[in-house]
């Protein structure tokens, strides 16, 4: 890679949040900040990889991303430009879209898979014949390696890799530019894994895509992406380019997610030792002053209780939020 | 003679679409104080496997065939009596979603109380002290408090730690932990291996993990099963599988792991989809997604061949007779070399 031609942004997140009001007991509320100031940039064609523990706001980061979900503040530019009135939004959502985690229920089982994958084609009107959106739809069948002849088949009849596979093609119809994909992988078995991941890159490749990739299993981001951010309650912890993560995180939470993956090599396994956290993740109703990450932290002292911590980057392209990295 | 013995164990469901053979013939045995693996694809059996010692089988699932013997006691059979005192005091089972095996209606304390009660010979008192003793053990904290909460007031983590305890605080010689930490996170999943482990050698207790997780397997089992389609395909130590794995499916499963970056290449996966237990192959149920398969691999199935006295596996390509046969298939050219290596004992190469 040569260093001199600057990167192409494609997108860029400046301070997002999300905040759902929840309510507690009679006409009274209480916010649940799942995404709560969030920043970053993915290049063109480049995958940011997404993780932390479950509820930590992966999704709803990836949502309100795309206006799934009104964001409750932050910024949003796409190809160096703020989405901000109604028109840039409906070009930024025909630029963009989702792949769902869960291949058995994210598809209409009243629907063909041909409706399924056409559906944007019509929302978006994309088409002006009948012809060009059968076509269509069998090209984007062919691309994900499913069969056109299968287009009046119902969901149902496909297995999980097909069902996947379907949900791709679903997303790729409205020729988008990036794409969020939301734990796309997770409900397969791994020998079905390796073929839909294979796939995501070989599309990438061929379509110039760009990536945001959540998921929970880290030898799977941290084979498929580029950069990896880590969320906590709602915080990005830390980012960085990704095997400079795996190889020397800086927060003692990516620190301990590291160490927690069993290593399926036996060898790896027996000389490498874990960092056990103690305690569970706290509710995002009542995130801990300071540092949300003090009360599991290994390494907390006084000072993580008062102050918040902020992202900054320690290091030249390593971001991270721990008060133990000011020297 | 072994805790556990299992031997040619079948266990079908009668559906009205015809006999899915769930189980399919297996065999192992479990020694006191070891932790079995037991991996494979979706829909292999695993879980089938577990309920069929448990004998906790839904309609219209039933053992059809084979052996299932607990300290030399025939469980295959047995009448209600026998049954009721093996579960819970010799053998429990921690099922993949605690939500379902937990009772919503009743706390903690109740639901855990009468377990030890039924299961050992405690009074109530005695019961209540040892609960809050394996509430502290699975690390959390306030037991006394959470013997009076509901399930639902506790964290997915939280609960599953309470099955832990609920099912080792019986004292069981056998604990079935049926993807005990599939549902969990990472540091979470974690502390609770870690608390198995623990707990396994600290009380000598016998462990069989169904997870298809191999890191998991790697970093708790000392002996594997890898289930494909009902049938054992390979047995063998932790290293005998990752190290020189002798079948052809758990050759593929291990290349479709991601171990590393991108920079690292593409991964290999297992190509097809998974087999459709109402239409099974004629010959070796993974033939039609094997790259290596022969045309024996296509019309019969292949008996477990031994291969060390802990090793064994069910692929043709270990039988030397089957491959000097030149039984290659026409339509999946090799190349020579290729060829060569199935001769010396199916040494695996990769295909570009
Ligand atoms: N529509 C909603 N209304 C209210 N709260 C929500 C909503 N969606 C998510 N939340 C809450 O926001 C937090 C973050 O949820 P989110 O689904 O984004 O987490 P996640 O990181 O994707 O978790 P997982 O790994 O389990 O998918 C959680 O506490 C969740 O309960
Ligand atoms: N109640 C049932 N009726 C009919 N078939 C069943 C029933 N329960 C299980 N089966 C079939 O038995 C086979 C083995 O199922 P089992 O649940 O043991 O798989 P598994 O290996 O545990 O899979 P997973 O990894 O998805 O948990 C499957 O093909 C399944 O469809
Ligand atoms: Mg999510
Ligand atoms: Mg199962």
């Amino acid at each position: 890679m040569s260093e001199a031609k600057e990167k192409e942004v494609l997108v860029e997140v400046i301070n997002l949040k999300q905040h759902f009001e929840i309510p507690v007991g009679f006409l009274k509320s209480k916010k649940l900040k799942a995404v709560d100031g969030i920043s970053f940039k993915i290049n063109k064609g480049e995958t940011l990889g997404l993780v932390g523990e479950s509820g930590c706001g992966k999704t709803t980061a990836g949502r309100t991303l795309l206006h799934l979900y009104e964001p409750t503040d932050g910024q949003i530019f796409f190809n160096g430009k703020e989405v901000v009135t109604k028109e840039e939004l409906e070009e930024f959502r025909q630029n963009a879209s989702m792949v769902f985690q869960d291949p058995y229920s994210s598809l209409n089982p009243r629907m063909t898979v041909g409706d399924i994958i056409g559906e944007p084609l019509d929302v978006h009107n994309l088409y002006t014949t009948r012809q060009q959106r059968e076509a269509r739809i069998h090209e984007l069948m062919e691309l994900v390696g499913l069969s056109s002849e299968h287009a009046t088949r119902y969901a149902h009849e496909f297995s999980g890799g097909q069902r996947q596979r379907v949900g791709i093609a679903r997303a790729l119809a409205v020729s988008p530019q990036l794409i969020v994909c939301d734990e796309p992988v997770s409900a397969l078995d791994v020998s079905i894994q390796a073929q839909i991941i294979n796939m995501f890159e070989d599309l990438q490749e061929k379509l110039g895509l760009t990536y945001l990739f959540i998921a929970h299993d880290l030898l799977v981001v941290r084979h498929i992406s580029d950069k990896i951010a880590v969320m906590y309650l709602g915080k990005i912890v830390e980012m960085a380019d990704s095997e400079e993560i795996f190889k020397k995180p800086l927060h003692p939470y990516t620190e301990s997610l590291m160490s927690a993956v069993p290593s399926p090599d036996p060898e790896t396994a027996r000389n490498s030792k874990r960092i056990v956290l103690t305690g569970d993740v706290p509710s995002p109703l009542d995130i801990p002053s300071g540092c949300p990450f003090r009360t599991r932290c290994p390494k907390a002292f006084d000072r993580c209780s008062i102050d918040v911590p902020y992202l900054r980057e320690v290091e030249p392209n390593h971001f991270a939020s721990c008060h133990l990295l000011d020297k | 003679m072994s805790l556990l013995e299992v031997k040619d164990l079948r266990t079908s469901f009668f559906t009205d679409s015809g006999e899915v053979k769930a189980v399919d013939g297996i065999s192992f045995s479990l020694e006191k104080g070891k932790v079995l693996g037991i991996v494979g694809e979706s829909g292999s059996g695993k879980s089938v496997t577990a309920y069929s010692i448990m004998q906790i089988l839904s309609y219209p699932g039933r053992i059809v065939s084979g052996s299932i013997k607990l300290d030399g006691e025939e469980l295959v059979g047995a009448d209600k009596k026998t049954l009721r005192s093996m579960r819970g005091s010799k053998i429990s089972i921690i099922f993949q979603d605690p939500m379902t095996s937990l009772n919503p209606v009743f706390t903690i304390g109740n639901q855990l109380i009468e377990a030890i009660m039924l299961h050992t010979p405690r009074n109530r008192k005695e019961a209540t002290e040892r609960a809050i003793e394996m509430i502290t053990l699975v690390g959390i904290n306030d037991p006394a408090k959470r013997l009076k909460q509901y399930p639902h007031e506790l964290s997915g983590g939280m609960r599953q730690r309470i099955m832990i305890a609920m099912a080792l605080a019986c004292e069981p010689d056998i604990l079935i932990a049926d993807e005990p930490t599939t549902a969990l996170d990472v540091t979470i999943q974690a502390q609770i291996l870690e608390l198995m482990k623990k707990l396994q050698e600290e009380m000598g207790m016998a462990i069989i993990m169904v997870t298809h997780d191999l890191g998991v397997i790697v970093s708790m089992c000392d002996e594997v099963v890898v289930m494909y389609a009902g049938k054992a395909c390979e047995k063998g130590s932790v290293d005998e599988i990752f190290y020189d794995p002798k079948h052809e499916y758990t050759k593929g499963l291990l290349r479709s792991i991601p171990y590393g970056s991108k920079a690292l290449g593409r991964l290999i996966p297992i190509s097809g989809s998974p087999v459709d237990m109402l239409n099974m192959p004629q010959g070796c149920a993974f033939s039609p997604r094997c790259d290596k398969a022969m045309k024996i691999c296509l019309k019969e199935k292949c008996e477990i061949v031994q291969l060390t006295p802990t090793h064994s596996a069910a692929c043709w390509v270990n039988v030397k007779e089957a491959v000097d046969r030149k039984e290659i298939l026409p339509d999946r050219e090799i190349s020579e070399e290729e060829y060569a290596s199935l001769k010396n004992g199916g040494e695996h190469i990769e295909r570009s």
